[in-house]
C-alpha cells in the first residue's frame, strides 16, 4: 500500500512536474496519517481455556473469534480501525478466569470481551465485569436465572433448549416416563429443576420421572445404563434427557450402545453434545439419539455453506467441524459490531445501551435479535444423530424464540424479568413492580 | 332425452371408464403408497411403510430393508423412487424395472425413530418365513416388539411351519405378546399369553405384562403373580449384575493402578506423571488405527495387538528417560519427587495437547469388543468382558516376570535392600531405570485397554491418577497381590453402593471408607514387613 504510493509519487514527478508533485506529497501524506489510525486499533479479548479439562471445547471458539475479526480485517475493521484480538488463557481454572478477566480490561485495555463456557466460570468473572464496567459475550447455553447489564448471552437460555426438546418427545415420541441424567453441577441441576417441574406441569407423575447425577469425568456408566433399562421396562415409553458434560459423553454413548439401547427404543436427547463432541466417537451406534441445539452444522443454507467454507479455509482443515457456541459467537460479534458502528464508539456504557434492538443474521437463515434481558431470539432444532457424526434434523420450532433470563417454570423466578431498556434492571419482579437489584 | 345428449352422455361415461381403467395400471394402492417415499415428510412415509407392508407385493421387502438401509433414493420432482442394491445396481421402486442410473437430485428417504420403529416391525412380518434361521430369529423378535394385532396371521402362519427350537419359542413369545394387546382374544388365550411371558421372566416381559392396560379380572390376576415372580427373580440378578459391574470396575482400576503398584508401590517414586503414561499408552492406539485406517484397513479388528507392544515400548522408553534425567536425582526426597512429576504430568499433557489437539480423538473398537451377550438376565458387554481378562493376563505376566526372570530377582533384591544388593554386583541404577520403565510401560498398556471404553484426550490420564493411589495405598504399598485384591474390593463396593446412593455419593463413600481403614491399618491391606519397609 506505502510502496505503491512511494512509487505514484516517483511517477509523478517524473511526468507532470511540481503540481503533481504536491498532490503526490498530500496522497504520501494522507497514506501515512492512514498508517497512523491503523496503530490505533481496537481490542478485542478471548477468554477461552486453551489448556486443562475445558481445552478441548474452548479451543475452537477462541479460533472462532480469531476467524471472525480476520475477516472483519479483511472488510475494513470496524469504524475505520482494524481489530486487534488479545488471547489469555485462563487454563480451566475459574479464579484465574477473572484474573485474567481484570488483566485484559486494565491491563490491555481491551473494548469487548469474548469467552468462558462453564457457568462457574462466568459466574467468576461477573464481578470483575461489574466493578471495571466491560462487556462479555458468553455463547454457551446456560441455566438461566440470570440478567446482568455487562453481559450478552448469546447461547441458549432454557427456554430455547430443554423445553421444546421436551415438547418434541413427548408430541413425536409420546414419551411417558423421563430419566433426566446429568452432571452434578449448577447447569444440569438448575435445568433439570426447570425441566422437572414442567414435566409435572404436564401431568407426568413423580415415579415417572428418575433423576440421576455424575462426577465431572464420569467413566464407568454400566450401573447407570443397566438403570435406565430397568426404568424403560415399565411397559411406558421411555427418553433420557441428557445434560452430562463434555468428556463423560463418550464412555455413556458407548455404554448405551453396547448394552444395545437404541435410540428407537430409548432415545436420549442431549443438550452439551455437538458436531465437536461426536468427532471422538463411532457414532453407528448412536443412529437416532437426539440433540436439541440452535444450529447444526449440516443445516442447509447459503449462509452456513459460506461460514463453514470460510472457517474450513482459515484452520487449514477440510473436516473441522463446526457447531452450536460457534455460531453464538459469530451472532454476538456481529451485533457487537454493528453496535459499535451504530454509537461510533467503543465506549461500554454506549455500546451496552446500543445492544438491545440490533439484529443480526444467524447462519440458520433467520435474523436473531438481542432483547433488552441481553439474551437473543433464536431458533429450536432436534437433530438425530446420524452415522457419520453430524445430525439430521427433524423438528424445528417454526419461529424464533426470545430467550428467557428467568424461567416461567420455577416459582422463585417466575414473576422476574431482565429488562435493561426500560427498567435499567436485570432482575425485575412484575408482581411487586420493584427491582431486587444486585443483592440477589 | 335428446339423441345428441344421450350421445354426449356415453361419451363422457365412456372416458370416464377409461380412465377408471387406465388409472390403476400407473397408479394402484402399491405405487401411490411408493410415491409418498418421494414427499419427504414424515407422516408419508409411515403411510407409505405401512401400504407397501401390507402390499403382499413382492417388491415390499427390498424396498422396506433398503429404507432401513438408506438405500431407498426419493427423487422430490419427479416423485420417482429407486431401490439402490447393495451390489449398487439400481431399480424403480414402484415398478420393479432396472434403471441404468438414479438421478442425482434424488436422496436417500429420511427417517426418524417413530420410522425406524414401524420399519422394524415392517421387516418382522416380512421376514417370518426367511430361509434363513437368524433372519427369522431377528423377525420373531421385532414382531414381539412391536406386538401389532396385524402380524397374528403371520405369526401363526410360521409357527406352524417352524421346525427350529429357539425361533420357535420367539414366535410363540410374539403371539403372546400380540395376543395380550389383542382387545378381542379370549380370556384362555390371554390367560396362556401371561403364563408363556412369565416363563421368559425378562425385563421386556415386565414390560410388556405391566403396560397392558384394562384387562379381565382373571388375567389381572395372574399377571400380577407373574409381575411379581419375574420381579423377585430380577432382584437376584440384580445382585449378580452388580458383583459383574464390580469385577469390571475393579479390572479397570487395576489395569491403571498396576503400573503405579510397581513405579509407587516397589520403588517408592510418587509419580504423578502415571496417567500421562496411560494416556501416551492410548495415543499410540490412536497412532496406530489412524495407520491401519489408511494403509491396511483390513488389519482392524488386529490393531489392538499391534498397538499392546508398540504402547509398551513407547511409554517404556520414555519412562526410561524420565527416570535418567529427573527422578535419579530425587530418590530420597519425597516432596520433590511429588512436584517434578507432577510438573511432567502438565508438560506432557499440554505436549501431547499441541500434537494432537485439544479435542478427542476416535479410537474405534475392534468388532470382537463391540456389542454384549446376555447371560441370564444380565448383559455382559464384551469390551468389559475382555478387560477383565486382558486385566489379570497382564497381571499373571507381570508376576511371573518379578519372579522367574533375572531382572525380576534384581529388582526385588534392589527393593529389598539397596546396598546389599550393589555390593554383591547387581548395577542398582540401571536396574532402578528399567523398574521405572517397567512401571511406565504397563501404564501405557493400560492406556490401549482404557482406549476403549474412555476419552482419548489429553486429560484422559488425570482422571485415573487419584484412583490408581487410592488402589495402591488401599491394597498396600509395595505388594502387587495387594493391589489386585484392592482394586476388586473397591471396584465391587463402590459398584454395590452406587445404586443405593447415587454415583456422586458413591464415590465419597469409598474415600470416607478408606481413609478411615488407613487410619486403621496405615499399610493397607497387606502390609510389607522386614526392614524393607523403614527404608
Amino acid at each position: 500500500m506505502l510502496s505503491k504510493s512511494t512509487h505514484d509519487i516517483a511517477a509523478s514527478f517524473s511526468r507532470r512536474g511540481v503540481l503533481a508533485a504536491t498532490a503526490g506529497l498530500m496522497l504520501g501524506l494522507a497514506s501515512l496519517t492512514g498508517a497512523k489510525a491503523a496503530d490505533d486499533t481496537i481490542k478485542v479479548g478471548v477468554l477461552h481455556s486453551l489448556s486443562g479439562t475445558m481445552a478441548i471445547s474452548e479451543t475452537t471458539l477462541k479460533d472462532t473469534i480469531l476467524f471472525l475479526i480476520d475477516e472483519q480485517n479483511k472488510k475494513g475493521g470496524v469504524n475505520g480501525k482494524k481489530l486487534e484480538a488479545v488471547v489469555v488463557d485462563p487454563a480451566s481454572n475459574w479464579p484465574l478466569f477473572a484474573e485474567k478477566a481484570r488483566e485484559l480490561i486494565t491491563k490491555d485495555k481491551v473494548s469487548v470481551v469474548f469467552g468462558c463456557w462453564t457457568s462457574v466460570s462466568r459466574k467468576s468473572v461477573l464481578p470483575v465485569f461489574k466493578e471495571l464496567n466491560s462487556i462479555l459475550f458468553y455463547p454457551v447455553q446456560y441455566e438461566g436465572e440470570e440478567s446482568e447489564r455487562n453481559v450478552f448471552y448469546t447461547g441458549a437460555a432454557p427456554n430455547q433448549q430443554a423445553i421444546p426438546a421436551v415438547d418434541y418427545l413427548m408430541k413425536e415420541e409420546k414419551v411417558k416416563r423421563w430419566v433426566l441424567a446429568g452432571t452434578d453441577y449448577v447447569y444440569p441441576r438448575t435445568t433439570n429443576k426447570i425441566l422437572e417441574a414442567y414435566l409435572k406441569s404436564k401431568g407426568v407423575a413423580q415415579e415417572d420421572i428418575m433423576i440421576n447425577y455424575t462426577p465431572f469425568g464420569h467413566s464407568d456408566w454400566q450401573t447407570i445404563v443397566a438403570d435406565i433399562k430397568k426404568f424403560g421396562s415399565a411397559g411406558k415409553k421411555t427418553a433420557v434427557v441428557s445434560t452430562i458434560n463434555g468428556d463423560a459423553n463418550v464412555p455413556f454413548y458407548k455404554e448405551l450402545g453396547n448394552q444395545g439401547i437404541k435410540a428407537k427404543d430409548t432415545p436420549v436427547v442431549a443438550f452439551s453434545v455437538g458436531e465437536e463432541e461426536l468427532a471422538g466417537i463411532d457414532t453407528k451406534p448412536l443412529v437416532g439419539h437426539l440433540a436439541a441445539w440452535n444450529y447444526f452444522e449440516s443445516i442447509k443454507n447459503p449462509a452456513n455453506e459460506k461460514f463453514i467454507k470460510d472457517w474450513q479455509a482459515y484452520t487449514k482443515n477440510p473436516k473441522r467441524v463446526t457447531n452450536d457456541p460457534m455460531e453464538a459467537h459469530v451472532i454476538g460479534f456481529n451485533m457487537w459490531v454493528k453496535a459499535v458502528e451504530k454509537v461510533k464508539s467503543t465506549d461500554a456504557d454506549k455500546v451496552i445501551d446500543a445492544l438491545p434492538g440490533i439484529e443480526a443474521p444467524n447462519l440458520t437463515g433467520g435474523v436473531s435479535k438481542m432483547l433488552p434481558n441481553h439474551h437473543i431470539t433464536k431458533p429450536v432444532f432436534i437433530g438425530e444423530i446420524k452415522g457419520n457424526g453430524q445430525f439430521d434434523v427433524v423438528w424445528k420450532t417454526p419461529s424464533l424464540v426470545p430467550g428467557d433470563a428467568w424461567s416461567k417454570e420455577l416459582d422463585g423466578s417466575k414473576d422476574l424479568i431482565g429488562d435493561w431498556v426500560g427498567k435499567k434492571c436485570g432482575n425485575f419482579n412484575t408482581k411487586t413492580n420493584k427491582c431486587l437489584g444486585s443483592g440477589s | 332425452m335428446p339423441a345428441h345428449l344421450s350421445a354426449r352422455l356415453r361419451a363422457f361415461a365412456l372416458s370416464l371408464l377409461l380412465i377408471a381403467f387406465a388409472l390403476p395400471a400407473f397408479a394402484g394402492p402399491f405405487e401411490d403408497g411408493v410415491a409418498k417415499f418421494a414427499n419427504d415428510d414424515f407422516s408419508d412415509t409411515e403411510e407409505a411403510i405401512g401400504v407397501v407392508a401390507s402390499s403382499g407385493n413382492k417388491l415390499a421387502f427390498p424396498i422396506i430393508s433398503a429404507l432401513q438401509d438408506g438405500r431407498l433414493m426419493a427423487d422430490p420432482d419427479s416423485k420417482k423412487v429407486y431401490v439402490t442394491g447393495t451390489d449398487g445396481k439400481s431399480i424403480d421402486a414402484a415398478t420393479g424395472e432396472p434403471v441404468a442410473s438414479v438421478p442425482d437430485s434424488a436422496s436417500a428417504v429420511r427417517l426418524n425413530n417413530r420410522l425406524r420403529r414401524s420399519v422394524d416391525a415392517a421387516i418382522g412380518g416380512l421376514t417370518l418365513q426367511s430361509p434363513d434361521i437368524g433372519t427369522r430369529l431377528q423377525a420373531a423378535q421385532s414382531v414381539f416388539k412391536s406386538h401389532e394385532e396385524t402380524a397374528l396371521e403371520a405369526v401363526d402362519g410360521a409357527l406352524a411351519k417352524e421346525t427350529n427350537k429357539s425361533v420357535k419359542a420367539a414366535l410363540g413369545d410374539a403371539r403372546a405378546a400380540i395376543l395380550l394387546f389383542k382387545s378381542d382374544a379370549t380370556e384362555v388365550e390371554k390367560l396362556e399369553a401371561v403364563a408363556t411371558l412369565k416363563v421368559r421372566g425378562d425385563q421386556e416381559a415386565l414390560a410388556l405384562l405391566t403396560g397392558m392396560g384394562d384387562q379381565p379380572a382373571s388375567v389381572t390376576k395372574a399377571a400380577a403373580s407373574a409381575i411379581s415372580s419375574i420381579q423377585s427373580s430380577l432382584a437376584v440378578w440384580s445382585g449378580v449384575q452388580n458383583a459383574w459391574y464390580g469385577l469390571s470396575l475393579g479390572s479397570v482400576l487395576l489395569l491403571a493402578a498396576i503400573g503405579l503398584a510397581i513405579t509407587f508401590g516397589v520403588m517408592g517414586v510418587i509419580n504423578m506423571a502415571h496417567g500421562e503414561m496411560v494416556m501416551i499408552g492410548a495415543y499410540t492406539t490412536f497412532v496406530v488405527q489412524e495407520v491401519i485406517r489408511t494403509r491396511y484397513p483390513g488389519l482392524f479388528d488386529y490393531s489392538l495387538l499391534i498397538a499392546v507392544p508398540l504402547a509398551f515400548l513407547v511409554a517404556g522408553a520414555i519412562g526410561v528417560l524420565i527416570e535418567r534425567s529427573i527422578i535419579r536425582f530425587l530418590y530420597g526426597r519425597p516432596l520433590e519427587t511429588l512436584l517434578a512429576t507432577w510438573g511432567l504430568s502438565l508438560v506432557l499433557q499440554q505436549a501431547v495437547r499441541t500434537m494432537f489437539g485439544p479435542t478427542n480423538r476416535e479410537v474405534g473398537n475392534p468388532s470382537w469388543m463391540s456389542g454384549a451377550f446376555e447371560l441370564g438376565q444380565i448383559t455382559i458387554t464384551y469390551n468389559r468382558l475382555w478387560i477383565l481378562v486382558f486385566t489379570l493376563a497382564v497381571f499373571a505376566i507381570l508376576l511371573a516376570m518379578l519372579r522367574y526372570t533375572a531382572l525380576g530377582l534384581e529388582m526385588r533384591a534392589v527393593t529389598q535392600n539397596r546396598r546389599m544388593a550393589a555390593s554383591m554386583g547387581i548395577a542398582t541404577s540401571r536396574v532402578d531405570a528399567l523398574t521405572f520403565g517397567l512401571g511406565s510401560g504397563i501404564a501405557g498398556i493400560a492406556g490401549v485397554a482404557l482406549s476403549q471404553i474412555d476419552n482419548v484426550s489429553p486429560n484422559l490420564g488425570q482422571s485415573y491418577i487419584i484412583d490408581s493411589f487410592m488402589v495402591v495405598v488401599f491394597g498396600g504399598v509395595g505388594n502387587l497381590w495387594g493391589t489386585l485384591v484392592g482394586a476388586f474390593t473397591l471396584g465391587i463396593a463402590n459398584k454395590f453402593l452406587e445404586p443405593v446412593a447415587g454415583a456422586v455419593l458413591g464415590k465419597i463413600a469409598i474415600l470416607v471408607l478408606i481413609i478411615l481403614f488407613i487410619q486403621k491399618r496405615p499399610r493397607g491391606l497387606f502390609a510389607l514387613k522386614g526392614r524393607a519397609v523403614e527404608a
